[in-house]
C-alpha cells in the first residue's frame, strides 16, 4: 500500500519547500518582464571605451570626453582619461556638465586648432545633438560603452537591494515562525521594533557620547534594545503560560504598550544623529553583501539547526500539534513557551536596532505594520496558523516571495494601489494552498 | 417478529455490491447489507474493516464506486448528507454534531428552523421537541445548552433530532462507548421502542455482550469484504470473534498469574475537590490492579492526580517506600510513573508528528547531547519496540494520525517502555480497539506484570476488569467503595452493586 506521503527525499523536499519553485518562477517572470537595454557605467565601462578608441583611431588620437556631472559619470570619465593617457592617446578636454558646456569646450578645442578623432561619451551624452553643429565631427566618431540586454530585476544591485530590504522582516519572522508553530501568534513585534530603535538610540545618544560613541557603547546599545524587547517577550510569555490567556490578546496588549512606551521615551520624535560607527550594523557591507543580509543568513542557519536537530525544536512542534498531549508526555510546555516568546521579542528588538542603524535614527513610528508583513511571510512560507507544522527555511522563502513580488511590481511600474491588492491576493492564495493540502492529507 | 417477517416484507434498506476505493486502499468490496423494518442489525468488524466507510456511503459522505442502494424497494442515489436525510436515513456518529451553546430544541431544528417571515417559531419548535422526547420516553432538560448535558443526554438529543427528520433508518456508531451501564440499559429501551415503531437500526459496537442483548441479526465485515450475516440465535461469542478476526481466539482474556511481590506504589489519602476523596490503595510488584466504577466516579481523575496532570489537594504517594513529590507530569515521568490516557487522539499522541517523534518525546533527554537529538539512536531504540510490540507501520516517519487505534496505543506504550516506567496506568486501554489487537494488549499487560511493574488498569468493561486484574478497586463519587481481592470468584453483578454505591 504505497501512499503518497512524500517519504522520498524529493517528495519531502517538495512538501516542505515547494514554495521555492514559486519563488523561482516569480524571478523568471520578473526577469522576462524587466528585460532592458543595459548601458554600463563606471570604471569598467570607461576602460572599455578607451580601449575601443585606441583600437579604432590608434594611439596619438585626440579625444574629448563628454559626461554629465554625476558621481557615476565622474568615475567613468576618470577611468577613460587614465586609460587613454596610459595607451598614448591625447585627451584634449574632459567635460562634465550640460550640452551647452560640451559645445563650448569642443568649440574651444577646435578653435585651438587641435584635431578631435573621437568623442568618448556614454549613452546619454552621445544622444546630444550638439555634435552635428561642428563640421568634421561625425556620428561615427562618438564612442560609447557597448550596451547589452539584461533584466533590470537580475542586476546585482537590485538583487542585493531586495535581500537587504527583506533582511529585517526575515529576521523577525524567525521568531514569529517559532511562535506560530506552537499555535501562538505575536502581534507585538512591530511595536517592539520601534521600542528597540528608540531605546537603543537614546542610550547611545545620551550615555554613549553621541557622535563619538565607542564600540563598546554601541554593543551596549544593541544589547539594551534587543534585551528590553526580550524582556517584553518574556512578560508576554509569562502572561500566556501562567494565566492561560490567549496569545492574540496578550500580544495585542503588548503591541499597544510597547508602542506607547516608545513614544513616551522619545517624546514622539525621531532621535537622529547617531554616530557613524553605529551605521556599520545596518548599513555596512562585508564581502559584497550588506551586513543585515549576513545577519539574516547566520540567524537562519542557526534557527534551522535548532528546529530540525534540537529537542527545543521538536518540543515546539509537539506543543503546536497538541499541547495537552505534549504536557502529558513530559514536555516542559510552560518553559518552552516562555522561551519562544522571549526569542520572538529579542529578534524583533534586533530588527529594530538594525533598522535604526540603517536609517541612522531611532523613531517610535518605525515598524508600523511589521507584524502583518512578518506573519504574511511565515504563512506564505507554508507554516500553518493552526500550529504544529512549518519550516524555518520556508519562512525565508516566504519573505523573499513577498519581497520579489513587491520589487518586481515596482520595476514594472505597477500602481501602488494595485500592489496592495496583489499582495493581499498572494496571502490569500498561500492560506488557500495550506488549507487544501491539509484537507487532502 | 422480525425473523418471520424478513421473508415476506420489502426490506427497509438494501445495499448491494457496494465497492469503494481510495487512492491506495480498496476499502469496500462487494458489500451487501439488508435491513428489515423493526430490526436491529449489528455491524461488526475490527477497526479498519470498513464499517465507517460503509456508514459514510450510506450517509452520503462518500460515493460508492459500484453498487446500489434501495430504500423500501426503490433505488436511491445519495450524494450528500441532505440526500441521506431525505431518503430517511439518520446517522448518529460517535462525535456528536451538536452546537454546545444551543439548547436541545434549538439543536434539533438547527438548519430546518420553523419560521414565520424569518422569525423562529420558538414555542412551536419547543413543543415539538418535547413531543419527541416524550415519544422516546426520556426526560432531557430541553432549554439547557447542550454543552451542559451529559453524554447520554446529548445522545438522546441526537436521536430526537433524527426522529424529527422522519427517518426510517437510524445508524448508531458505537453509541455505548461513553455511556455508563445504567445509561446503556436506558439506550436499549429506546432502541426497542424505535424497533416497535418499525424503525430499522444499524448498531455498531465492539462490546459483544451488548450485541447479544439488542441485535436481531449480525453482519460481519473484514478487510472491506463481507464475511456473513447471521441471526443472533445462531451465534456464540467465540464464533463472533472468529468471524471478525478470521482466526480462533482461544481465551479472550489471557490472564497469567505471577507471584505478587512487595508494595511498589502506595497512595494515601489522595484528594482533589469533590472528584477524588480520601483515596488510599497500593499496587504491588507484578500486580494488575483493576479500577472500575461508573463514568464520573473519579477513576480517571485519580489517575491524573497520580500522574501530576492535575494538582492534588491532599495525599501522599510513595514508590518503593520513597515519598514522591509530583507537581506535574514531568515529575511523575521522572519518578517512573506513566499514564496511557483514555483518549489517545487528544491526549496520548501528537497526531501530525511521525510515530518516531512521538516515541521520542518523553525520551529526548536520553537521546540528546547538548540539546542536539541523535536521531539514529532514537530510531534504533524505536525499532526495537516496533519489533517487540509488533507495531504495524510502513516506516517510522508515518504520521501518528494514520495508524489504527491499536497501533496508536502500542506507540504510546513504546514511548513509556523506553522510559523504563515502573508504574504504568492504563486508562481504558482497549477502548475503540479491535478484538485482535485487544488480545495483544492483554499479553503486553501480562508481560509488564511479569517484569515486576506495578500496573493500574482502569476500565468500564467489566469482563475485561474481571478477566485481567489481580485485585479490583471499585470507585463511586470519588471514593473507594470496594476492593475485590479475588476476581476469579467475583461477578459482574457484584462489581455493579459496588459501583452504584
Amino acid at each position: 500500500m504505497e501512499m503518497k506521503d512524500g517519504h522520498s527525499p524529493f517528495g519531502r523536499f517538495f512538501r516542505d519547500y515547494g514554495m521555492i519553485f514559486v519563488l523561482l518562477l516569480l524571478c523568471v517572470l520578473f526577469s522576462l518582464l524587466t528585460l532592458a537595454e543595459q548601458h554600463p557605467t563606471g570604471v569598467d565601462a570607461g576602460r572599455q571605451v578607451a580601449d575601443q578608441i585606441v583600437n579604432q583611431e590608434g594611439s596619438g588620437a585626440g579625444v574629448v570626453i563628454v559626461t554629465r556631472d554625476t558621481v557615476e559619470d565622474h568615475a567613468f570619465a576618470e577611468a577613460i582619461q587614465a586609460e587613454l593617457s596610459e595607451r598614448g592617446a591625447i585627451v584634449r578636454a574632459s567635460v562634465s556638465g550640460s550640452p551647452a558646456d560640451a559645445r563650448r569646450v569642443i568649440s574651444e578645442v577646435l578653435a585651438r586648432g587641435e584635431s578631435i578623432e573621437a568623442i568618448a561619451a556614454n549613452d546619454v551624452t552621445s544622444r546630444w545633438t550638439i555634435y552635428e553643429q561642428f563640421e568634421g565631427l561625425s556620428r561615427e566618431q562618438i564612442v560609447t560603452p557597448q550596451s547589452h540586454t539584461w533584466p533590470n530585476f537580475l542586476k546585482m544591485s537590485n538583487l542585493l537591494g531586495v535581500a537587504n530590504q527583506t533582511a529585517i522582516y526575515a529576521i523577525i519572522a524567525i521568531g514569529m515562525t517559532m511562535v506560530i508553530i506552537t499555535a501562538g501568534i505575536d502581534l507585538s513585534v512591530g511595536s517592539l521594533v520601534a521600542l528597540a530603535s528608540v531605546a537603543g538610540a537614546l542610550l547611545i545618544r545620551d550615555f554613549g557620547g553621541g557622535a563619538e560613541a565607542s564600540t563598546g557603547m554601541m554593543l551596549l546599545g544593541i544589547l539594551a534594545g534587543s534585551g528590553l524587547c526580550a524582556l517584553a517577550g518574556a512578560f508576554t510569555g509569562a502572561m500566556i503560560t501562567t494565566f492561560r490567556l490567549p496569545a492574540f490578546i496578550v500580544t495585542l496588549a503588548m503591541m499597544l504598550m510597547a508602542s506607547g512606551l516608545a513614544f513616551r521615551l522619545s517624546n514622539g520624535a525621531s532621535i537622529p544623529q547617531l554616530p557613524p560607527s553605529f551605521f556599520l550594523i545596518g548599513g555596512g557591507k562585508m564581502l559584497g553583501l550588506p551586513n543585515p543580509v549576513w545577519l539574516m543568513i547566520v540567524l537562519y542557519a542557526v534557527a534551522h539547526i535548532v528546529m530540525t536537530r534540537m529537542s527545543f525544536g521538536r518540543y515546539l512542534y509537539a506543543i503546536g500539534g497538541n499541547e495537552e498531549a505534549a504536557r502529558l508526555s513530559g514536555v516542559p510546555v510552560k518553559r518552552i513557551l516562555l522561551i519562544v516568546y522571549t526569542i520572538s521579542g529579542a529578534l524583533a528588538g534586533l530588527g529594530g536596532i538594525v533598522l535604526a542603524s540603517k536609517l541612522q535614527a531611532g523613531d517610535p513610528k518605525f515598524g508600523l505594520m511589521y507584524e502583518l508583513e512578518v506573519i504574511a511571510a511565515v504563512v506564505v512560507g507554508g507554516t500553518s496558523l493552526l500550529g504544529g507544522s512549518g519550516k524555518i527555511l520556508g519562512t525565508l522563502i516566504g519573505a523573499f516571495i513577498i519581497a520579489v513580488i513587491k520589487n518586481g511590481m515596482n520595476l514594472t511600474a505597477v500602481d501602488p494601489f494595485n500592489q496592495k491588492i496583489v499582495l493581499g491576493a498572494v496571502l490569500l492564495t498561500a492560506v488557500l494552498i495550506d488549507t487544501l493540502k491539509r484537507r487532502r492529507a | 417478529m422480525t425473523q418471520a417477517a424478513a421473508g415476506r416484507e420489502t426490506p427497509l434498506l438494501q445495499m448491494q455490491g457496494i465497492d469503494k476505493s481510495f487512492p491506495g486502499v480498496h476499502a469496500l468490496r462487494g458489500i451487501d447489507l439488508t435491513l428489515m423494518p423493526g430490526e436491529v442489525l449489528a455491524l461488526l468488524g475490527e477497526n479498519g474493516a470498513g464499517k465507517s466507510t460503509l456508514i459514510k456511503v450510506l450517509g452520503g459522505a462518500h460515493q460508492p464506486d459500484r453498487g446500489s442502494i434501495e430504500i423500501e424497494g426503490e433505488v436511491v442515489s445519495i450524494h450528500s448528507p441532505a440526500d441521506a436525510i431525505r431518503a430517511g436515513i439518520g446517522i448518529i456518529y460517535q462525535e456528536f454534531n451538536l452546537v454546545p451553546a444551543l439548547s436541545a430544541w434549538e439543536n434539533i431544528f438547527l438548519g430546518r428552523e420553523r419560521t414565520t417571515a424569518g422569525f423562529i417559531r420558538r414555542r412551536d419548535e419547543r413543543r415539538r421537541a418535547q413531543e419527541l422526547f416524550d415519544r422516546i420516553g426520556v426526560r432531557v432538560p430541553i432549554d439547557a445548552p447542550c454543552g451542559s448535558l451529559s453524554v447520554a443526554q446529548q445522545q438522546i438529543v441526537e436521536i430526537a433530532k433524527a426522529l424529527s427528520q422522519e427517518v426510517r433508518i437510524i445508524v448508531m456508531d458505537e453509541p455505548s462507548a461513553t455511556l455508563t451501564p445504567a445509561e446503556v440499559t436506558c439506550l436499549f429501551d429506546i432502541i426497542r421502542d424505535l424497533r416497535a415503531q418499525g424503525i430499522g437500526v444499524i448498531y455498531i459496537s465492539h462490546r459483544l455482550d451488548e450485541i447479544f442483548q439488542i441485535a436481531n441479526r449480525v453482519s460481519v465485515i473484514r478487510d472491506g469484504e463481507p464475511v456473513g450475516t447471521v441471526p443472533i440465535e445462531e451465534l456464540t461469542r467465540e464464533r463472533m470473534i472468529e468471524m471478525m478476526v478470521g482466526r480462533k481466539i482461544e481465551n479472550e482474556f489471557p490472564k497469567h498469574r505471577h507471584p505478587i511481590g512487595d508494595t511498589r506504589l502506595q497512595v494515601t489519602d489522595l484528594g482533589r475537590g469533590q472528584a477524588v476523596r480520601q483515596l488510599s490503595f497500593e499496587v504491588r510488584r507484578g500486580e494488575v490492579l483493576g479500577v472500575t466504577g461508573l463514568v464520573g466516579s473519579g477513576r480517571t481523575e485519580a489517575a491524573r492526580l497520580i500522574f501530576g496532570a492535575d494538582q492534588a489537594d491532599t495525599g501522599t504517594i510513595t514508590l518503593d517506600g520513597v515519598p514522591l513529590r509530583i507537581r506535574n507530569p514531568r515529575d511523575a515521568i521522572g519518578s517512573g510513573i506513566c499514564l496511557l490516557t483514555e483518549d489517545r487522539k487528544s491526549q496520548g499522541l501528537i497526531l501530525g508528528m511521525s510515530v518516531r517523534e512521538n516515541f521520542g518525546l518523553p525520551n529526548l533527554p536520553e537521546f540528546t547531547v547538548a540539546g542536539f537529538i541523535r536521531e539514529e539512536e532514537e530510531a534504533q531504540a524505536f525499532t526495537s519496540h516496533v519489533d517487540a510490540l509488533s507495531i504495524k507501520i510502513p516506516h517510522q516517519e508515518q504520521a501518528a494520525r494514520n495508524l489504527s487505534g491499536g497501533n496508536q496505543q502500542k506507540v504510546v506504550l513504546a514511548k513509556w517502555l523506553q522510559r523504563n516506567a515502573e508504574v504504568i496506568i492504563f486508562d481504558e486501554p482497549t477502548r475503540g480497539i479491535d478484538v485482535g489487537t485487544k488480545y495483544d494488549i492483554y499479553l503486553l499487560i501480562n508481560d509488564l506484570a511479569k517484569a515486576g511493574k506495578a500496573i493500574i488498569m482502569i476500565s468500564s468493561e467489566l469482563p475485561e476488569i474481571l478477566g485481567m486484574s489481580d485485585r479490583i478497586l471499585v470507585m463511586h463519587e470519588g471514593r473507594k467503595v470496594g476492593m475485590v481481592d479475588d476476581p476469579a470468584t467475583a461477578t459482574q453483578t457484584q462489581l455493579m452493586d459496588l459501583a452504584v454505591g
